[in-house]
């Protein structure tokens, strides 16, 4: 399984929201949206990986870009994550049925969890660019979603 | 059309700050005053006595005062002491806080007032954000990484990498 291709529309699938409302493909269209894909609340490379994109935050706001983290963990955890983190990215859990959403992006591991994976979908709800990382120890730079932005 | 899409490392530039024996190999550091790693890696290049180009890549959710900081040594700059704070500030991360800074600012004999008038300036703020976006666009997405040749190397250097500086 690997991430979905540009030209992919995107899949049906249901998030749910930190508010524990729904997030579906409905809500990606009209605007370009970057899911981040993470591994694991609180793991040290999604840490570093949330802090790093926070702090150009305005810059992908500027290119009309809203950016999601999206794991596995429970929306609990991921709020006790943002905290933490100090960071203000809304998080989408894909908790219950577990990796469904992930799985229907093809970004999910084996063992349970997302791969590390950043999908950008443009207004029209098909996928424009996407990315996966060689391991989910890598950290894909920031730079990397601008040039998918800007592909 | 982004500003912060992939670009090459820079080179280094007439107003970068470097240090170290011109003969060495050259070392271009990313990092920030509050990374703890950063700080360990600021002592083992100057036991070597590497050659540094060193740049700021302060990141404000995970480390609050990094930015802070960099503006600090930039305005101590200003008075021709960046290297002296870029010491001092390292030496010290516990004690990030601007009274802090002016203490610091007031040991090296710097004009105090100018220091805290130019560290909250837009052109001090300019500077450090040239750097930082300068690291995004090159990959970079830790602190510290070092370049050497072009090939970065994040997180703490092995032991192998810091003797290819010598």
């Amino acid at each position: 399984m690997s991430v979905l291709q540009p030209g992919a529309p995107a899949p049906e699938f249901t998030l749910q929201r930190e508010d524990g409302s729904s997030f579906t493909r409905d809500d990606l269209k009209g605007r370009t949206t970057v899911l981040v894909f993470y591994p694991f609340a609180f793991s040290p490379v999604c840490t570093d990986q949330l802090n790093l994109y926070e702090e150009v935050l305005d810059q992908f706001a500027a290119q009309g870009a809203t950016l999601y983290g999206v794991s596995c963990d429970s929306s609990w955890t991921q709020r006790a994550f943002k905290e933490k983190l100090g960071v203000t990215i809304e998080q989408l859990s894909d908790f219950e049925p577990k990796g469904a959403a992930c799985s229907a992006f093809g970004v999910l591991h084996d063992g349970g969890f997302p791969q590390r994976a950043l999908v950008i979908v443009d207004p029209d709800g098909v996928v424009k660019w996407s990315y996966q990382a060689p391991s989910p120890g890598d950290l894909p730079g920031a730079n990397l979603i601008f040039d998918g932005l800007s592909a | 059309m982004s500003g912060l899409s992939s670009a090459p490392l820079p080179p280094p530039r007439p107003d970068d700050h470097r240090d170290g024996p011109r003969e060495r190999p050259l070392a271009i550091v990313y990092a920030d005053y509050e990374c703890p790693y950063c700080a360990a890696l600021e002592l083992r290049l100057r036991e070597l006595g590497a050659q540094r180009i060193f740049r700021h890549f302060p990141v404000r959710s995970k480390h609050p005062r990094a930015w802070a900081a960099a503006t600090a040594a930039e305005a101590a700059a200003l008075q021709g002491r960046f290297w002296e704070m870029h010491a001092a500030l390292f030496a010290d991360q516990g004690r990030l806080e601007d009274p802090h800074l002016w203490a610091r600012a007031e040991r090296l004999g710097l004009d105090v007032d100018r220091f805290d008038a130019d560290r909250r300036s837009d052109a001090v703020a300019e500077r450090v954000r040239r750097d930082f976006s300068a690291g995004v666009r090159a990959g970079v997405v830790t602190t510290p990484t070092l370049f050497l040749d072009g090939t970065a190397h994040p997180g703490l250097p092995s032991d192998e990498l810091l003797t290819r500086l010598r």
